[in-house]
């Protein structure tokens, strides 16, 4: 893992003191709330419904088991014993007081940890594939260039006031578990015929009012001149978008608007305008430092044939299940991923106590290299891990609720806090994922049914990524009443799709059954092999509509 | 600011959330703020309910205790004051979910 460097260190802990001189000014009334709005947001402190919201930034979801604890200490002292992982892969703290926070941000960098960048028209936080370094088909650890990226962005002064907020996502396999063309921009680590890496970038991509997959406008920008490419795409955009509507603020829209090939032609040119200056040229020397903190960590030659693991999974069903649902291969013979589901039935999603952080923390130090990811699905990740210790590692996962096998099936829902919480939501998100995992609780018909992606978002802004669930919930506000609008077909990865809108929008009452309809829709008409995707993409959006739609 | 309220509501109150931890409070008749509904002022009427406001947005500033303040739709009902929005009533009893902890555990019967 990445570990601070003495600017890394400094640059946090003056933000910290920065931070208590601004809240004490305001708390003391000599900053008005127009004057401190701003700055709170920089240090990524929400005001929501009930209480103050911090977001803490995991970069590309990675965390050691020390940072994880402290973050279950943090839960317990400075909140209600609990926060909610996101799909950026951060995590939000639900309750804090304002005039506890500097101490919090204290603690947090005692951890080499932060909530820089989780808020403002800056580039936020770098995400990447929670099972790099562990794929199978990995080109390079996604997380050596993430970290370059956080990097370089982090307090870039040319980028600090952007039209609007700025997501990146970084992906290193065929397979795309980072949604990277739903993102502002979006890397494809790629290797050429003569082994070299090179990167693949997808701009104006982005869900929310407007959703947009994203063009592709760099077939192969070699390592040395990513950030010089990511400079002159960032410089086009902050001098191009739209500063007079935040709702066509976004790149998405000036890529739209302009077309991709322009896109490409202004990246170009500004592109050939930084390397002439020759100033962002990024040394190999750099990158290799970099790569070494990522290095692997100390696999153990192991064999791959594990006949007390097949021996555990005949015996018993349960481990069976979880195996099936949960467990992953590794890159290395005898090791597997390890993905521990937060989506128990009936709770909400991404919600974890600080009791289950500490278990999860205890199992990484034991049995995983001391290392945790972060999903965007909202789950946590055992990446590294013996297959061998899978047994052990699912009883003590067991005994912290946190054995759920439901990894890819239809229970493994995406929400977002929705109107329990937030401030901008229309709707409630976590209660309909709640009602839709019970009624879908039987493990036998989770299989049956197979990969099935329901997300859910309380709002237009779409942190839920509704438009690239399979089956996408949007809540939306009809005076005063909660109604949820069905989108199918909506995909985040490789082959990445917006939904199409079923039809009229269904009440709260409605909505559980109407998901219902669609999956037993999808039952009688699929055919063998197929999931509920390939269904959908192969008969469109009629059947379910007739389906839906009869009775009224 | 998003309105919470609207044109013909009869009844309104004014909320805000506490500046120094975020907490929820109604404006009350002697110009405090409560953590409970069932203390707000009630304004009848439209010219009563930006009066209130208007006192409310008095004690903002000056005070600086709280922020975010604004009127929001209420009925007067046999159990009291009763938020007429989910967001509202959301504010009020806390979120319909984790339903062990919180104000959502301790105020029976809002959330039925």
């Amino acid at each position: 893992m990445y570990r601070y460097d003495e600017f890394d260190h400094r640059l946090v802990t003056e933000r910290v003191e920065q931070f208590r001189g601004q809240v004490a000014r305001r708390l003391s009334g000599e900053l008005s709330e127009d004057e401190f709005k701003p700055l709170r947001l920089m240090n990524g402190v929400y005001l929501q419904l009930h209480a103050y919201m911090l977001r803490i930034a995991v970069p590309y979801g990675t965390l050691s088991a020390r940072q994880l604890h402290k973050l279950a200490d943090i839960a317990r002292k400075y909140d209600k014993g609990y926060g909610h992982f996101t799909t950026r892969q951060n995590l939000q703290l639900n309750w804090p007081a304002l005039k506890d926070i500097p101490a919090l941000l204290d603690e947090l960098a005692s951890v080499e940890m932060h909530c820089i960048q989780t808020s403002g028209n800056c580039i936020r936080n770098v995400t990447s594939d929670h099972y790099a370094g562990a794929a199978t088909d990995e080109v390079e650890d996604p997380r050596i260039i993430s970290e370059i990226i956080r990097q370089w962005s982090t307090f870039h002064p040319e980028f600090s006031f952007l039209p609007r907020k700025f997501k990146i996502a970084v992906c290193a396999t065929k397979n795309d578990r980072a949604a990277i063309k739903v993102h502002d921009i979006g890397i494809q680590i790629l290797k050429n015929a003569a082994g070299e890496i090179g990167y693949e970038v997808w701009v104006g991509g982005g869900l929310g009012r407007t959703p947009i997959i994203g063009k592709k406008i760099g077939d192969f920008i070699r390592r040395e001149d990513l950030l010089a490419y990511l400079e002159a795409t960032l410089r086009v955009y902050n001098m191009q978008g739209r500063r007079d509507n935040a709702y066509k603020a976004r790149i998405k829209i000036l890529v739209h608007e302009i077309g991709a090939d322009e896109m490409k032609k202004l990246v170009e040119e500004e592109f050939a305008a930084v390397k002439t200056r020759g100033a962002l040229q990024l040394p190999d020397e750099e990158v290799e430092r970099i790569r070494a903190y990522f290095a692997p960590p100390a696999f153990e030659p192991l064999s791959d044939a594990t006949p007390e693991l097949d021996a555990a999974i005949a015996r018993e069903p349960d481990f069976a299940n979880w195996v099936k649902s949960n467990v992953q291969p590794h890159r290395v013979p005898g090791y597997a991923i390890v993905n521990v589901s937060l989506k128990p039935i009936g709770k909400p999603p991404g919600d974890a106590t600080s009791d289950q952080m500490d278990a999860v923390a205890d199992i990484a130090e034991k049995y995983a290299f001391s290392e945790i990811r972060v999903a965007h699905e909202q789950n946590l990740c055992l990446a590294h891990v013996r297959k061998r210790d899978l047994h052990a590692v699912w009883q003590a996962l067991k005994a912290a609720d946190l054995a759920t096998a439901n990894v890819g099936l239809i229970t493994d829902q995406i929400a977002c806090p929705g109107l329990d919480y937030c401030n901008l939501a229309n709707a409630r998100s976590i209660s309909v994922a709640e009602r839709i995992s019970e009624r879908f609780a039987d493990l036998k018909l989770q299989h049956e049914i197979g990969r099935l992606h329901i997300n859910t978002s309380g709002c237009i802004n779409a942190c839920g990524h509704h438009h690239v669930g399979h089956i996408g919930i949007l809540g939306v506000d009809k005076k005063g009443v909660e109604y949820y609008q069905v989108t199918l077909g909506g995909a985040a990865d490789e082959t990445a799709a917006v939904g199409d809108i079923v039809g009229p929008a269904f009440t709260e009452a409605e909505i559980v059954d109407a998901v219902d309809t669609i999956v037993k829709t999808y039952l009688d008409i699929r055919k063998d092999g197929e999931i509920f995707l390939d269904t959908y993409r192969r008969v469109g959006v009629q059947p379910f509509k007739e389906k839906l739609y009869a009775a009224h | 600011m998003a309105q919470h309220t609207r044109k013909g509501a009869q009844f309104q109150a004014v909320t805000a959330n506490r500046l120094a931890d975020g907490v929820v409070v109604y404006l009350t008749a002697k110009n405090g703020w409560s953590e409970s509904l069932q203390h707000a002022e009630v304004a009848e009427g439209k010219e009563a309910g930006e009066a209130l406001l208007a006192r409310g947005q008095h004690f903002f500033e000056p005070g600086n205790l709280v922020i975010d303040v604004y009127l929001f739709e209420v009925e007067m009902t046999d159990k009291g004051i009763r938020a007429s929005s989910v967001r509202e009533t959301i504010r009020q009893a806390g979120p319909t979910v984790r339903r062990d902890l919180g104000k959502q555990a301790e105020l029976e019967g809002v959330h039925e």
